[in-house]
């Protein structure tokens, strides 16, 4: 069974020639099955978690671990954590000129797959996942995210995890900027890859909102570069009624 | 064209990407062209047309001690039947009809090459396999000069390979009968140590069409100049290019669409891509519009993407325009880099680096090489960028 475990992981940034230490010790462990959302007022270090466990070279780890199945994942280069099983749904999603969806998705399963995927059943996999997130053929012969909205940016997102098939799925505020009927594709989408049991789930949000549509078996508190308090869905209600102020003036034993 | 998508020059990352100060075409050259190397000075580099050019690294081309040596270059040409191939010595009437040497180096050329290649497609005649023109450099210096002729109503596609390793500098001229319809297609994919100066002189027929594909992968120096001018009303000019500039290497391209005559069309696009320390490219686009050339339409782009820092980028749009009865004159240049965040966005897919900036000058290419309009041209052209990524991505 996969397994994510971070421990203790503590993170910087290089900003205005000083160095900032974002994450402060985190502890985390997502099994194959369960969905984990973490949640957080902004600032609080969600981004910067998701970004470290994807292997950004902007954010230098400085101190714990963080390993897939046992294996060091802070030792693998960013192509490496993902063929290996790690996916990072962007928060901001960029554009890459002179790419097309299509050649995007084939070159990316070709290489998570470690073979390329066979030209027909592959045509029709990505049409009825394009189908389903409610996504026009059309999209598949434009750029990479070049002038998509940013509902399209996020459902093209989901698009991926769903042909990626990955045994971890970090999700960066995919609810965000996304309209009511978005939401509930695009959590469709989520729930679907969710529904084989093969994927472990780190849901990172702001707001409770999309908790309605993707049922969360763990929720964490993150504030200040760390998680502050843990429990199961009923912690999300408490924080939709109570906000994160508890967390921010030091309510919490920070 | 998706206007949009144009980053003015300058405006993305700060460091390797210069813009150079507008110029316009009047003044940009420092002397009247001529076909004696005499009537030109020796650059020293500061003048318009030669600023952007290293000439410690012309190997000699721009001040007359380049000294020809009998292991220049080895021409092969394969022709379809019909089509006649000769060689000529200097006092050919045909040669030079299409234009006149511009710069030092254009003259040199002229002044000093010993015969000349003369391809002539008799009116009428449509060829339905390519000319090919085979340059290969044996390592030494030479100078030389062809022309490619139709007749009215001909069509014929030529294909121009230079490789190997030599100094070369040459005139080439195309002259296009009325009607006549020529695609060129110019692969430059030279040695490492190649200097390769050319001008390109194109004299379009009365309704006649002009497509000129320049690709241009090798060489230490390469600096080509591709010009056009019409001879009669209605005629077309496609000019595409593209290059692939690796570390230390500088290729200059230097566009010329003189609207001398009403009514005709001209449509420029060049993309490069740059990667490596001290890679430098270099694109003019020079459109004039006459004031006698009513009815013009024109539009002329580049862009380029910038794969590693280091890397440089001069690209110089200008639109001479003395007439406002046109269709349409437009010009865009824009300069982006291939960032960090683009990478890491392809990596977080699994996409190893060398692959991933692979895919984007791939895409970034083939959105050109799909306007040729020339489908198993398209074809060979891809799989050589292909493989041209893949020995040096
Ligand atoms: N690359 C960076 N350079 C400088 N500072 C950074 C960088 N990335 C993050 N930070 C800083 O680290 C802190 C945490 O940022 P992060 O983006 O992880 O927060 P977040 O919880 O995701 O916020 P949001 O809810 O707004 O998405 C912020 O103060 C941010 O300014
Ligand atoms: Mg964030």
């Amino acid at each position: 069974m996969a397994t994510l475990e971070i421990h203790d992981l503590h993170v910087t940034v290089e900003a205005d020639n000083a160095t900032k230490e974002i994450l402060k010790g985190v502890d985390l462990t997502v099994k194959q099955g369960e969905t984990h959302a973490i949640m957080g007022p902004n600032g609080s270090g969600k981004s910067t978690l998701a970004y470290s466990l994807a292997g950004h070279p902007k954010y230098t780890i400085t101190g714990g671990t963080v390993t897939l199945d046992g294996e060091d994942v802070l030792e693998m280069s960013v192509d490496e954590r993902a063929r290996a099983g790690l996916f990072l749904a962007m928060q901001y999603p960029v554009e890459i000129p002179g790419v097309s969806v299509s050649n995007f998705l084939r070159t990316s399963a070709t290489a998570v797959r470690g073979e390329a995927p066979k030209l027909r059943t592959w045509v029709k996999e990505v049409r009825e996942a394009m189908e389903r997130l409610n996504m026009d053929p059309a999209f598949a012969e434009r750029n990479v995210n070049e002038g998509f909205s940013g509902g399209e940016k996020k459902r093209h997102e989901i698009l991926q995890l769903e042909l990626l098939k990955p045994k971890i799925a970090i999700l960066d505020e995919t609810d965000s900027g996304l309209d009511v009927d978005a939401l509930r594709v695009v959590s469709e989408g989520v729930n679907r890859v969710r529904e084989g049991g093969e994927v472990g789930t780190l849901l990172i949000t702001h707001y409770t909102r999309i908790l309605r549509y993707i049922k969360p078996d763990f929720v964490h508190v993150f504030s200040a570069g760390r998680i502050v308090e843990s429990g199961g869905a009923e912690l999300a209600d408490k924080l939709e009624n109570e906000g994160y102020e508890a967390y921010t003036k030091g309510g919490v034993s920070a | 064209m998706a206007e949009a998508q144009n980053i003015p020059v300058g405006s993305t990352t700060a460091g390797q990407i210069a813009v150079a100060a507008e110029s316009t075409v009047a003044t940009r050259m420092s002397a009247p062209p001529s076909f004696d190397v005499a009537d030109f000075p020796v650059p020293h580099g500061r003048e318009e047309e030669w600023r952007f050019t290293p000439l410690e690294r012309l190997r000699g081309l721009h001040d007359g001690t380049a000294v020809v040596t009998g292991d220049g270059v080895s021409v092969e040409i394969e022709a379809p039947e019909g089509v006649t191939v000769e060689t000529v010595g200097r006092d050919d009437a045909r040669l030079g009809t299409a234009g006149t040497p511009v710069d030092r180096v254009a003259a040199q050329a002229y002044s000093a090459f010993e015969k000349a290649g003369v391809i002539t497609v008799p009116k009428e005649t449509v060829l339905t396999e390519p000319i090919r023109i085979a340059v290969r450099g044996q390592g030494g210096t030479s100078y030389g000069h062809q022309v490619i002729e139709l007749g009215a109503f001909a069509e014929a596609v030529v294909v121009i390979d230079h490789t190997g390793d030599a100094v070369l500098a040459a005139n080439v001229d195309y002259v296009l009968g009325d009607g006549a319809k020529l695609t060129v297609v110019s692969v430059q994919d030279w040695d490492d140590k190649a200097v390769h100066v050319a001008q390109h002189n194109a004299l379009i027929g009365r309704d006649a069409t002009f497509k000129s594909v320049v690709v241009t992968f090798g060489g230490d120096l390469v600096r080509l100049h591709p010009r056009v001018a019409y001879a009669g009303t209605g005629g077309e000019a496609e000019l595409f290019g593209l290059y692939f500039t690796d570390a230390g290497q500088h290729q200059e391209h230097r566009l010329l669409v003189d609207h001398n005559v009403p009514h005709c069309k001209s449509n420029v696009v060049y993309k490069g891509a740059l990667q490596g320390e001290s890679a430098h490219a270099v694109w003019i686009g020079d459109v004039l519009i006459e004031a006698k050339a009513e009815g013009t339409d024109t539009y002329e782009m580049n862009r380029n993407l910038v794969l590693t820092d280091g890397a440089r980028v001069d690209s110089v749009p200008n639109l001479e325009i003395e007439t406002g009865e046109i269709v349409g004159a437009g010009h865009a240049s824009a300069t982006g880099r291939f960032d960090d965040e683009q990478l890491f966005y392809l990596m977080a897919r699994g996409i190893p680096a060398d692959e991933a900036r692979r895919l984007v000058v791939r895409g970034f290419f083939a959105e050109l090489v799909q306007q040729i309009g020339v489908a198993d041209l398209q074809e060979r052209l891809l799989v050589r960028i292909d493989e041209e990524l893949e020995a040096s991505v």
